[in-house]
Formats: structure tokens, C-alpha cells, sequence
């Protein structure tokens, strides 16, 4: 979104104002005095050093080749190696854990995004009886703490064997993909001027078809950023995959990462590198859609 | 989870539900039928994903389910549940049962200190950070990428990152030794536990805070501040009068999400102590631990957590609601 990088005071430009009440110089709208610039600075360069550091330190960390380097800091710059890159990749289960967090995020994606775009559509256009219980049904299903549906879950899917199965996984995060997306699709089509479902029912559209030829090709921002957050969302669950994925073939990178450190040995160094491959992916796709990310939190859906 | 600003309801008046009356069924069902077609999907997920699982959850808090009763499954043989149902039991002893202040009330409250310390800090800090943001700065983009990258980087990544600086000769116990600051023992002192844990969501929390409160402050119209000028009105009146208000709708949603989200929080605390540190837990990590972290797993007790869990956040968010219709307020979730 454009807007976010113009500000929002806009600048007074009717001279009169000026002149019925005259200011210091530089105290203009939108401008600020020197001092309140570079308390501005300061704090905003304070606040992005708190931000980075985490990040930093783990990579700062990463190149150690000891697993104890991160109590002896200093150390590592005299020794400073890519060998922890070189181990996680060729020999732990990092591509097996790569993929099935890919295939139980992206199966997860799919499915809420395509079950979920024609209810997003429905509750954003029509007004049905029951509407008003079925949005409070879709908002409560999306708080449910994992507490909740941990444990019936996990009896189900042990009856039906799906136990340590990505199908089984799947399922269980639709649970929440699902409504969530509806929500945040409906939050997107609300934003879709009216006049042209009415525009295509006057042309003797369906309801079905006003919404597959008109109103699904005008949506994709917003089944975009359904997408990605179902996906993010997935990526970074934690309670769900530690518990029900018991293969380490088959744990996701969330698990997998929480591997290196056990009761008897914790390979800090290797942690720290996977930690790092794993951040620089995700990160250089949040920062690509961000922009898109904002729009779509400023169309009135935001994030879950 | 999101929360979307209800433009439709209002717009079309003419598409109330129809009035009671004989075959109102049917009428409704002629009217509406590609409505309920269209939700159909997510009605057939939801109940096959949320609403059989929760009815069979709060099935089995009525019993005493645990792992050395429930049916399993050992090489090759099956055996058959074997426990029995007792009624309310569970949530008698939860709430009020011997030592139940140690293993409900005190998690309780740290729970609710925990969130409203969260959300209070991601709020105020978030808040602060967009007025900042918001100003003619130089590198005010550059600042902006740099101050979302908590968010940007998954959780579970940088909970790890946090776990080494906060170790207890980690960095930051380098630092404030260097300082000659008290060096507290973060991983391991229940007080310190506590206060990691909210400086670590806190650190996690803000981003999403602040570009949600930039958004609200760019959608403020500009005239307005030139009228409250105009007025006379001081930085700190302009602040409490205009900027407020103008954010009300974007924060009573963001709030709202932050308390059902650091409520909820599973990840930072589960990842940071593991099951070491049970006076830290929080009511769904506790919940979490009496599941699975233990052995023999107490499924009943678990899922009872779960439903007490549930029931807090649902009476929460009814208030919340109601406070806000109060206010009048233009939201609708």
C-alpha cells in the first residue's frame, strides 16, 4: 500500500492561516524543530536496534563452530566458519523437514483458500437467516486456544491411524485456516463496490456466476493475503506439529528445529544455523508481500 | 484470526430476514439458497473439524481419560478404553479442589497479568513507535523495514535467538555484568521467568501493533489537525483529541485480537522453558503440559483446562462487545 509511505498531515496551504496566526519558523505543519527530529531518530534508531539484535546475534551466532561459542561471544571472531551450514545441510534431516513443513503449509493454504472464498463472498453480500450465529460461530472458532482441541484431536486422529500423518496435520490446522480465511476474504469483498454484482445480476448473471467471472478475478489481492497468512500461520505453528508428528522424517521445521536442543546434548551451533536458514527465506517472502500485507490489514481484515 | 469492519450490514436494509409467518422455512429457503449453498463448505468443515472434536473434547472431560486408560494400540495389541465417566469431577477439582490455587488459581492469574502486560506494552510501544513513523522523518521507510523484522522472522526462530541472549552467561548477563548490574538467573528464577517471557512477546507483539496504529494514523483526515491548530489546541490536546479518537475503531480491533492472541500465546513460552518452569506457564501451556508433557498423560484434566479456556475468552469478548455497542463505537466483529 502506496499510502504508507506519504504522511498523512497534509501540509496546510492556505496562506490566511498562516498569517491570522503566525508561527516560528520550522514549526510548520508536518515539520518538526531540530530538537524533536533527532529525538525522533534517536528513539526510532534505539527501537531498530532492539529489533535487529535478536536476529543478528543468532547469525553472530551461527558462525561459531563450538556449541558452547554463544557463552564465549568474543571467541568467534577469530574463528569465524560457514562449517554449521555446511553440517545442517548435508548431514540432518533439514530438507525432510523443509518439505513437509512446505506440503502441510501449502495444503493447508489450498484448502482454506478455496473452501473458505465462496462463504467470504456470502457473508460479505447476503443477509441470511442464522447470519448474525454463523459470523459469532466463525469468530469463536478462530480464538479456540489449542488447549481446546488438542486433546480430541489427538484421540481422533489416533483412531483413524492419522497420527504422525501430514493428511492428519493438515486437517488440524484447517480448523483454524478455514474460518479465518472466510473472515479475512470477507473483509476483502467488502471492499468490492456492490453496483457491480449488481451491474453483472442485471446482465442476467447467477449469483454463482457473479461471483466466479466478476467478483473472484477482482478478489485476488485478497485471496493473496488470505493465502499468506494461512501459510505463515501454518509455517510457525508449534503446539500442534510438536505433538502429533513422531517421525523425525516428518517434522516440520518448528519441531525439527527444537530437536538440536535435548535434556543430554544441545547443538547450539547447529540450532543457530538452521535457525538462520530458516529465517532468511521467510523473511525475504514477508518483506516481498508486505506491502500487500498492509493494504490487506487497512481493508479492515487483519491478521490471526 | 481477523476481524473485519462490517460494511455490508446497514447498507442493505432491504434484506432483513423475513418476518415470522406460516412456511417461512421455505420461503427463506427459496430466498436464500445460494447463500446457504455458498457456505456450505466451511459449515461441512467446521463441523466435522471444530464442532465434533470440541463436543467429543467436552465428552471427555466428564470422564477420567488419561493415557494408561484410554484405547491404544502397543506392537500388535489393541486395547480397549477403559475409562469411566464421572460427571463434573473434573471442573469441581480444577476450581476448587484441594491445591487447585496451585495448579488453576495461580496459573490464572498470571495468565491475566500476563496478557494485560502484554497488550498494554505492544499497545503503548506500538502506539509510539507509529506516531513516530508517522511524521516528515528522513528514512522513515528504512526504519519501518528494520522495526517489523520480529515479526517477519518466525517465532519459533527467534524465541531461540532470545534463549541464548538470555542463558546464564549469555549476552545479555555479559552486559549487565559489565555494567555491574545484578545478573538474575532469567531461565531459571520464577520472578525472571516471568519477566523474560513479557519481554520476549513483548519484542515479538510490537510490530504488528505498529503498522496497524500507522495505518489508523494515515487514515486520519489532515484537516482536522489544522482546525484543532487553528483552535489553539496544544501538541498534547491535538494528541488526546484528535489522534485518539481517529484510532478508535483500529484500536479496539487490534486490542481485541492482542488479548485473544497473547491469551492464546502457546509458542514463546512453551519454546523458551519447555516443561522446566511450571510456575511460568501460562493456562494454555499449563493445559498443554498436563496433555502431553507428562506422563501418565491427563487427557480429562487437559481438555477441562481447554474448555475453561474456551469459556473465559467467549465471556471476554461478550463484554467486550457489549462495552463497545455501548460506546457506540463503529466495529463490528
Amino acid at each position: 500500500m502506496s499510502t504508507l509511505d506519504t504522511p498523512a498531515p497534509a501540509v496546510a496551504t492556505g496562506k490566511p492561516a498562516g498569517r491570522t496566526a503566525p508561527r516560528r519558523p520550522g514549526t510548520r505543519r508536518g515539520e518538526m524543530s531540530r530538537g524533536g527530529a533527532l529525538g525522533s531518530h534517536g528513539i526510532l534508531i534505539t527501537a531498530s536496534l532492539v529489533a535487529l539484535f535478536p536476529v543478528a546475534w543468532l547469525v553472530f551466532l551461527s558462525l561459531g563452530p563450538d556449541k558452547d561459542d554463544y557463552l564465549r561471544p568474543g571467541g568467534i571472531w577469530g574463528k569465524m566458519t560457514l562449517d554449521n551450514y555446511v553440517f545442517v545441510l548435508q548431514n540432518t534431516n533439514f530438507f525432510d523437514w523443509l518439505k513437509s513443513s512446505l506440503i502441510v503449509s501449502l495444503g493447508t493454504t489450498v484448502i482454506g483458500v478455496l473452501v473458505a472464498a465462496t462463504t467470504g463472498y456470502a457473508v460479505s453480500r447476503m443477509r441470511f437467516p442464522g447470519y448474525k450465529k454463523f459470523m459469532w460461530v466463525l469468530l469463536v472458532t478462530q480464538m479456540f486456544p489449542v488447549a481446546v482441541l488438542m486433546v480430541p484431536m489427538y484421540q481422533i486422529l489416533s483412531d483413524l491411524q492419522l497420527i504422525d500423518t501430514y493428511f492428519g496435520l493438515i486437517l488440524v490446522y484447517c480448523s483454524t485456516a478455514v474460518p479465518y480465511c472466510a473472515w479475512l476474504m470477507k473483509g476483502y469483498f467488502d471492499t468490492i463496490p456492490f453496483e457491480i454484482d449488481e451491474a453483472g445480476r442485471v446482465d442476467g448473471l447467477s449469483p454463482f456466476g457473479t461471483f466466479l467471472r466478476l467478483i473472484l478475478p477482482l478478489a485476488k489481492p485478497g485471496l493473496a493475503v488470505a493465502a499468506f497468512y494461512s501459510f505463515i500461520t501454518a509455517f510457525g505453528e508449534v503446539a500442534f506439529a510438536t505433538t502429533f508428528m513422531l517421525d523425525d522424517e516428518r517434522y516440520t521445521l518448528a519441531v525439527g528445529l527444537q530437536s538440536f536442543v535435548s535434556e543430554h546434548d544441545a547443538q547450539r551451533h547447529l540450532m543457530a544455523a538452521t535457525a538462520v536458514l530458516i529465517a532468511i527465506p521467510v523473511s525475504a517472502f514477508f518483506y516481498l508481500v508486505q506491502k500487500n500485507l498492509v493494504a490487506g490489514l487497512t481493508a479492515g481484515g487483519t491478521k490471526g | 484470526m481477523t476481524v473485519a469492519i462490517d460494511r455490508a450490514t446497514g447498507k442493505r436494509s432491504g434484506d432483513r430476514p423475513p418476518r415470522p409467518g406460516p412456511g417461512r422455512l421455505k420461503r427463506a429457503y427459496q430466498k436464500h439458497w445460494y447463500a446457504f449453498a455458498m457456505i456450505v463448505p466451511v459449515v461441512v468443515v467446521l463441523g466435522v473439524l471444530v464442532l465434533y472434536p470440541l463436543a467429543y473434547g467436552f465428552y471427555l472431560t466428564l470422564t477420567d481419560a488419561n493415557s494408561l486408560n484410554s484405547a491404544r494400540t502397543i506392537g500388535v495389541n489393541e486395547i480397549e478404553a477403559t475409562y469411566k465417566f464421572i460427571g463434573l469431577d473434573n471442573y469441581a477439582d480444577i476450581l476448587w479442589g484441594e491445591t487447585s490455587y496451585d495448579r488453576f488459581w495461580s496459573h490464572f492469574i498470571w495468565t491475566i497479568v500476563w496478557t494485560a502486560a502484554c497488550v498494554g506494552l505492544h499497545y503503548t510501544i506500538g502506539l509510539g513507535l507509529a506516531l513516530l513513523l508517522n511524521q516528515k522523518l528522513r528514512g522513515r521507510t528504512f526504519y519501518r523495514l528494520i522495526l517489523i523484522l520480529p515479526w517477519a522472522v518466525p517465532t519459533f526462530v527467534t524465541v531461540f535467538g532470545w534463549r541464548f541472549m538470555l542463558a546464564d552467561s549469555g549476552i545479555i548477563n555479559s552486559g549487565l555484568e559489565s555494567l555491574g548490574l545484578p545478573t538474575p538467573l532469567w531461565l531459571e528464577d520464577t520472578f525472571w521467568q516471568r519477566f523474560a517471557a513479557i519481554m520476549v512477546n513483548t519484542w515479538c507483539g510490537v510490530p504488528f501493533m505498529m503498522v496497524s496504529l500507522l495505518g489508523g494514523l494515515q487514515s486520519i483526515d489532515g484537516t482536522l489537525y489544522e482546525a484543532a491548530e487553528m483552535d489553539g489546541a496544544t501538541a498534547w490536546q491535538r494528541f488526546r483529541h484528535v489522534t485518539l479518537p481517529g484510532l478508535r475503531s483500529v484500536s479496539s480491533t487490534v486490542v481485541l485480537l492482542g488479548v485473544i492472541w497473547t491469551f492464546n500465546q502457546f509458542a514463546v513460552i512453551f519454546l523458551l522453558f519447555g516443561n522446566t518452569a511450571p510456575d511460568a506457564q501460562i493456562l494454555v501451556t499449563w493445559a498443554y503440559y498436563l496433555g502431553f508433557g507428562q506422563q501418565p498423560r491427563d487427557f480429562a484434566q487437559s481438555a477441562a483446562y481447554g474448555m475453561l479456556l474456551l469459556a473465559v475468552l467467549i465471556v471476554f469478548t461478550s463484554f467486550y462487545r457489549r462495552w463497545l455497542n455501548r460506546n457506540e463505537q463503529q466495529l463490528a466483529i
